[in-house]
């Protein structure tokens, strides 16, 4: 298919199969090779590009990011961080000021993260860099070199995409069918509809934080796909009348700021959710429609109570989000119907998120645990409880909340309820946890949530030396 | 002068700007294909069919290689030949290159790669310790047993004895460049390769060999890697060989890199271990024997494990004077990648498991274990001796003929018969130990021992017995989280235990209009060296950097280098650099010294000047003067460390030209009811000589502490029951991100000389910074100490699942 974007300021017009990716094309077709390949999977960040809309600029992994994703936006590697007179960037003085790179791989990546935190004013480098991995330097050159560029006004050359957006005409992609590489980008939730009932058998594409390594590992031919990211009207969350309802095409990002002061530890959650890279391409409905048992967002939501509204042509049906989840690999989703959104009752925060990984940032829970427990006059009035990683699906603790409901919130009943969860889990070995540990862990968090509601300290993330 | 300056990398602008060329990214040919090999998907036993016909048929592929293609099999191995480039038929790991697939592209082959139908026999894999043992499958003839004093008589007699173990993992080097070469074929039949390789003249050698070649038909070229650790010592032999053998077939240019997924499958990690110990002391602490027995995971083939695993013995002892010791050295073959070189060489192992002891030891008698760590290390070194300025005696006379197929390998010894290979004292002709008090298990006297001074700098700057009794306070008051904090020391040996490795070369050229350009045999994969070299060539000369021209190296500028490894690089090359200038400098003194009406020695090179006697010329003109007097401006340079002495059989001798030193303290949390764990404040005190570029330096120091506390901690390999790999991606296997470094990062140089003569009297800095991760586990250990009565026993990698189990372990 045809696309157009801005590559360093000046348009291009590309014509490649849907799923070649940007990182792909930069390297071997444009050859740009300052861009790099670390992983290919959206976790080393050595790939990393600023991608421009109308939203602002973002870091992406240019590594799973098909080339439709930036149709009529602006890209900027690292060859086009400079000014126009062979200037460095202030980042770029910075990391070699301070020593920022040794081996220089992960170098490119660093720089247009810093190069973008640096654009958005953004100083929470440690979060701004979670997605950037280095081998060498042990981050701290990394970071003083961030530091110091921070206090560095941003170039002009840094602020024309916005403005250069505007002279790119942007074709309306039309569906090709029956050629093998069909792809559809449709501007509105209607016409996906339209399009995907007729093409059940379609793979959509919203972030491709998943589906990108549906690609670039498993080699796998998607055809036909639709890419989500031009339906605006699946973007975005409202608060009425009691009901929050948040589009499937929100990203994690969006999501995380919105939670920020609603229910903090869903925002915390998120923060450690992939990497600044990943959130911004990741979707709500993409985590909740792929059936991970092991993705972040489910199991909050379903402890706040959330529903899911699915569509198909113009039928809709809604859930509540843990009946979507049937078993392992299965959801309750027909073919042709996709995510539409997902909505939550506005309520007072109890909610307690923790996740629990090998490392702390941008890396897959091995138990996810999030507690939504109601206290009244001493006693427990609702407890609803799900987990990740600890069943085939993301499964809410039937037994666990029913130990809970109606006792006093003593540690007697808390003990008393994380006996409880051997009725609700089954939890698996695998290479992230063992299934003693899940379960041990898992019990422990309840426990955790009773010890936080004393005052108790219970994070490791707050302690300082 | 430019020696001792913190000046940035060499290549610093190319790296912020992207302009820095990997091999990926160097333009190639349009003809140009690329490589993949399929893997097996099996540990063990034999393929009974392999149909390839998907694979030859798939878009884009040019050919297909297999092993019946091949008259020989190329080789692949640094050391015992074990290695074929595709399976003979018998499959040894879940990984192994079966078959390899010449495409045009890169995502053509892969995707072809996987269009293989192939069947097994399959075996029983052996992949544990418990496996290898029980099935006899080991290197060498019987475990290396290395003895001080009398071990039993100690333990007998001391006033407690402890037994305990601890299972320390292996470790992926996850250098952020994948394995990488490109062949380009040359008339003749010649061969040029780009390889991301810290060892161009093996690769050199394995191609040559490969090709049926003498190695100066092959050239090998290596301007940058994107991190090496250890890494690409021996594991890019395939690659280039791979791209060597397709460019030779099909007479077009062949690159090959591995996927991320690939490149843990099929290469080696660093090597994990079981040591089981049994220590003697008395009720201060002072061990008066340790008996320890090192099980070591080696893998499918013998790659360098055998050199490994006895750097491993070699720093059994750490800092620590041990009156008598035994180290026993299991080196066991198993069915998984072939462990290889990863920064430390097997060092690191061995330190953790006397780190162990000593922290056991002190828990047992409810020490302080800086305290127990104090009182045993070695004496404090006495004042240089005069024999340390210039001493170049030879390495070693000679003994048994070397095997001449793998001389530069580091796995090149051989192996039949106890006695062992390579170049080396026979046992009778080893010096005894001598019972001076500060000899090591293997009998080499420590002469420059200074962490004594250092830890009692390192203690008072970190208040570490101040905050390690507000940690105690603390954690009395909390019941969920408790705070852990330890300081422990690195004494690490500098040089290859093969004696002859410790060589290097160096070609200087000095143009008419006074610029240098200048090459040597290290690699350069992030380290610095190339910068830290030409420090060295600029003071020499007394010019500025930038007349120094830094080049890729290249075999054929400077032949028959060893791999740029065991923190040698700049130690040797660095020497080698300046015997080439200091030649250099002596022919052009001659010339201009008339002109400056001065003898040729009294002629100072300094601020891009010639000075004698208040008379002065510019180097410009003093290099034009030479030129014109038709003197050569071009000298190579050659460097062997001295005083080396070694027999790895008999473990005596002299391995180590002198140690590097090192401190860290390291302070923790953990949550008792998750195991989740962080570093929250390290301070460390390294010892660099006189460092000849402090900031590089401590970017060593950062960056080796970060990797190792991500061995000891989220950086865990997990094997299933069929011998595959599980974490064969940074999605399951995670080394540190930006948060996981230390809160508060405090890093200071031990700036004195040293007491060696080395360049500049600088200190080797590239693997002894790993080590000092070992203060985060004995941190960890101490604040699950703090959660009960008993003895944590935390193995490593010190996992949020790990930590739990010994906060369990503590509280039973």
């Amino acid at each position: 298919m045809s696309i157009r974007f801005l590559l360093n300021g000046e348009p291009v017009e590309v014509e490649a199969s849907p799923t070649t990716t940007l990182l792909d094309w930069l390297r071997e077709t444009r050859g740009l090779t300052g861009t790099k390949e670390g992983c290919n999977e959206g976790d080393c960040g050595a790939c990393t590009v600023m991608v421009t809309d109308g939203d602002g600029a973002r870091a992406l992994n240019a590594c799973i990011l098909f080339l439709p994703q930036v149709q009529g936006r602006a890209v900027r590697t690292v060859e086009g961080l400079g000014g126009p007179e062979g200037q460095l960037h202030p980042v770029q003085h910075a990391m070699v000021a301070h020593h920022g790179s040794q081996c220089g791989f992960c170098t490119p990546g660093f720089i247009v993260s810093i190069a973008v935190a640096h654009l958005n004013g953004r100083r929470d480098f440690d979060d701004q860099l979670a997605g950037n991995l280095c081998r060498c330097t042990g981050y701290a050159p990394i970071l003083r070199a961030a530091e110091a560029a921070a206090a560095e006004p941003v170039p002009d050359w840094m602020r024309t995409d916005a403005a250069a957006l505007g002279t790119l005409a942007v074709p309306d992609a039309v569906p090709r069918d029956g050629d093998g590489s069909a792809a559809f980008a449709p501007r509105s939730a209607d016409a996906l509809a339209a399009w995907y009932e007729a093409h059940p058998d379609a793979t959509l594409i919203a972030g491709a934080t998943d589906v990108g390594l549906w690609v670039t590992k498993q080699l796998r031919d998607l055809a036909p796909v639709a890419f989500l990211n031009r339906c605006d009207d699946l973007r975005g969350i409202t608060a009425d009348d009691g009901v929050i309802r948040i589009g499937a095409m929100t990203s994690l990002t969006e999501l995380g700021a919105f939670f920020a002061d609603r229910h903090p530890s869903l925002a915390e959650m998120i923060r450690r959710y992939g990497s600044v890279q990943v959130r911004n391409a990741a979707t709500l409905g993409g985590n909740i429609a792929n059936g991970s048992p092991i993705g972040d967002s489910p199991p909050a939501l379903i402890a706040l109570g959330a529903r899911l509204h699915l569509r198909k042509g113009d039928a809709r049906r809604e859930m509540p989000l843990e009946a979507f989840f049937i078993e392992y690999g299965r959801q309750d989703r027909q073919p042709g119907e996709f995510v539409e959104a997902i909505s939550l009752p506005v309520q007072a925060d109890r909610l307690r998120c923790y996740k629990l990984s090998k490392r702390f940032d941008q890396d897959i829970s091995a138990v996810c645990g999030c507690f939504n427990i109601l206290v009244e006059d001493g006693t427990v009035t609702s407890a609803r409880i799900a987990f990740g990683g600890m069943a085939g699906t993301p499964k809410r603790a039937g037994a666990v909340e029913a130990a809970l409901t109606g006792s006093p919130w003593t540690e007697e009943t808390v003990r008393a309820a994380m006996a409880a969860f051997a009725r609700d889990y089954a939890p698996m070995s695998d290479m992230r946890a063992s299934a003693d540990y899940r379960m041990e862990a898992a019990r422990n968090m309840l426990l955790r949530a009773f010890h936080e509601d004393r005052g108790v300290a219970t994070d490791v993330l707050a302690v300082t030396a | 002068m430019s020696a001792h300056k913190p000046l940035p990398h060499d290549a610093a602008r190319l790296h912020v700007t992207g302009a820095a060329r990997y091999v990926d990214d160097i333009p190639t040919p349009a003809d140009c294909l690329h490589l993949a090999f399929g893997i097996s998907s099996v540990a063990a036993g034999t393929v009974t069919a392999m149909d390839l016909d998907a694979v030859r048929s798939a878009p884009g592929v040019v050919a297909v290689m297999e092993a019946a293609d091949f008259d020989v099999i190329p080789d692949c191995s640094p050391s015992n030949h074990d290695e074929p480039l595709v399976s003979d038929g018998t499959v040894h790991y879940l990984g192994q290159p079966l078959f390899l697939v010449v495409a045009d592209s890169h995502l053509a082959a892969r995707r072809a790669a996987r269009a293989a139908q192939v069947s097994y026999a399959e075996t029983a894999a052996i992949l544990t310790i418990e496996d290898a043992l029980a099935a006899g499958s080991i290197f060498e003839d019987g475990p290396r047993v290395y003895t001080k004093g009398d071990v039993t008589a100690a333990l007998a007699g001391a006033d407690h004895v402890a037994d305990g173990r601890i299972e320390i993992g292996g470790q992926e080097h996850f250098y952020l460049e994948g394995q990488a070469a490109l062949a380009l074929p040359q008339e003749d039949g010649d061969m040029i390769v780009q390889s991301s390789s810290q060892h161009p003249t093996e690769i050199q050698h394995k191609v040559a060999d490969a090709l049926g070649l003498p190695m100066h038909g092959v050239r090998v070229e290596v301007r940058r890697m994107g991190g090496g650790f250890g890494g690409k010592e021996s594991q890019g032999n395939h690659l280039a060989i791979a791209c060597a053998v397709a460019a030779r077939a099909t007479g077009r240019p062949c690159k090959m890199r591995y996927d991320r997924d690939d490149d843990f499958l099929i290469t080696g990690k660093r090597h994990d271990f079981r040591i089981d110990y049994r220590v003697g002391f008395g009720a201060d602490g002072r061990i008066a024997g340790v008996d320890f027995t090192q099980y070591v995971r080696c893998g499918w083939s013998m790659d360098l494990s055998l050199p490994v695993a006895d750097r491993a013995m070699l720093h059994a002892d750490n800092a620590y004077l041990l009156p008598a010791a035994r180290i026993t050295s299991h080196r066991l073959r198993t069915n998984t990648q072939s462990a290889t070189a990863f920064r430390g060489f097997g060092g690191p192992q061995g330190m953790v498991g006397i780190e162990r002891v000593l922290d056991h030891v002190a828990h047992i008698l409810g020490r302080d274990p800086l305290e127990v760590r104090r009182v045993n290390y070695y004496p404090p070194a006495q004042a240089a001796s005069s024999d340390t300025a210039t001493g170049d005696t030879p390495g070693a006379k000679t003994g048994a003929p070397l095997d001449t197929a793998d001389l530069a390998g580091r796995g090149s010894v051989r192996v039949e018969g106890s006695s062992g290979g390579g170049r080396r004292f026979g046992a009778a002709y080893s010096p005894a130990p001598a019972a001076t008090g500060n000899t090591t298990p293997y009998g080499m006297e420590v002469e420059d021992f200074i962490l004594h001074e250092m830890t009692e700098a390192l203690s008072e700057s970190c208040d570490y017995a101040g905050r390690r009794a507000e940690a105690a306070a603390w954690n009395a008051t909390q019941p969920v989280l408790k705070k852990g904090i330890a300081l422990t020391p690195v004494k690490f040996g500098i040089s290859f235990t093969l004696t002859h490795l410790n060589q290097a070369g160096a070609l200087v050229h000095v143009y008419q209009d006074g610029s240098i350009h200048m090459n040597h045999g290290g690699t350069e994969m992030g380290q610095g060296l190339f910068q830290k070299v030409a420090q060295v060539a600029a003071s020499r000369f007394g010019v500025g950097l930038e007349r120094v021209k830094i080049t890729a190296t290249d075999t054929g500028k400077v032949p028959n280098t060893s791999a740029t490894a065991a923190s040698s690089g700049t130690d040797l090359n660095g020497m080698a650099v300046k015997v080439a200038c200091d030649e250099i400098r002596a022919r052009i003194a001659r010339v201009a010294a008339p002109h400056l009406q001065a003898e040729p020695e009294a002629v100072i090179f300094d601020g891009g000047m010639l000075r004698a006697d208040g008379a002065e010329m510019t180097f410009e003109e003093a290099v034009s003067m030479t030129y014109m007097a038709r003197v050569s401006l071009s000298a190579t340079g050659f460097y062997r460390t001295p005083k080396l002495e070694w027999d790895r059989i008999a473990g005596r001798g002299r391995p180590f030209f002198y140690f590097a030193y090192g401190a860290a303290c390291t302070e923790v949390v953990i949550d008792t009811l998750t195991g989740e764990n962080r570093i929250l404040r390290t301070d460390i005190l390294h010892d660099a000589g006189a460092s000849l570029n402090p900031a590089l330096d401590i970017g060593q120091i950062e960056g080796g502490f970060v990797q190792g506390a991500g061995w000891l901690t989220t950086e865990e390999l997990v094997w299933d029951a069929k011998g595959a790999l599980r974490t064969h991606a940074p999605s399951t296997y995670k080394i540190p991100a930006c948060s996981d470094r230390p809160d508060i990062f405090n890093v200071a140089l031990w700036d004195r000389p040293n007491r060696e003569d080395t360049i500049y009297r600088s200190k080797a800095v590239g693997e002894p910074p790993l080590m000092l991760g070992i203060s985060v586990l004995m941190a960890l250990s101490d604040a699950c100490a703090a959660s009960g009565p008993a003895y944590p026993d935390l193995h490593a990698p010190a996992t949020a699942e790990e930590v739990l189990r010994a906060v369990g372990r503590a509280r039973a």
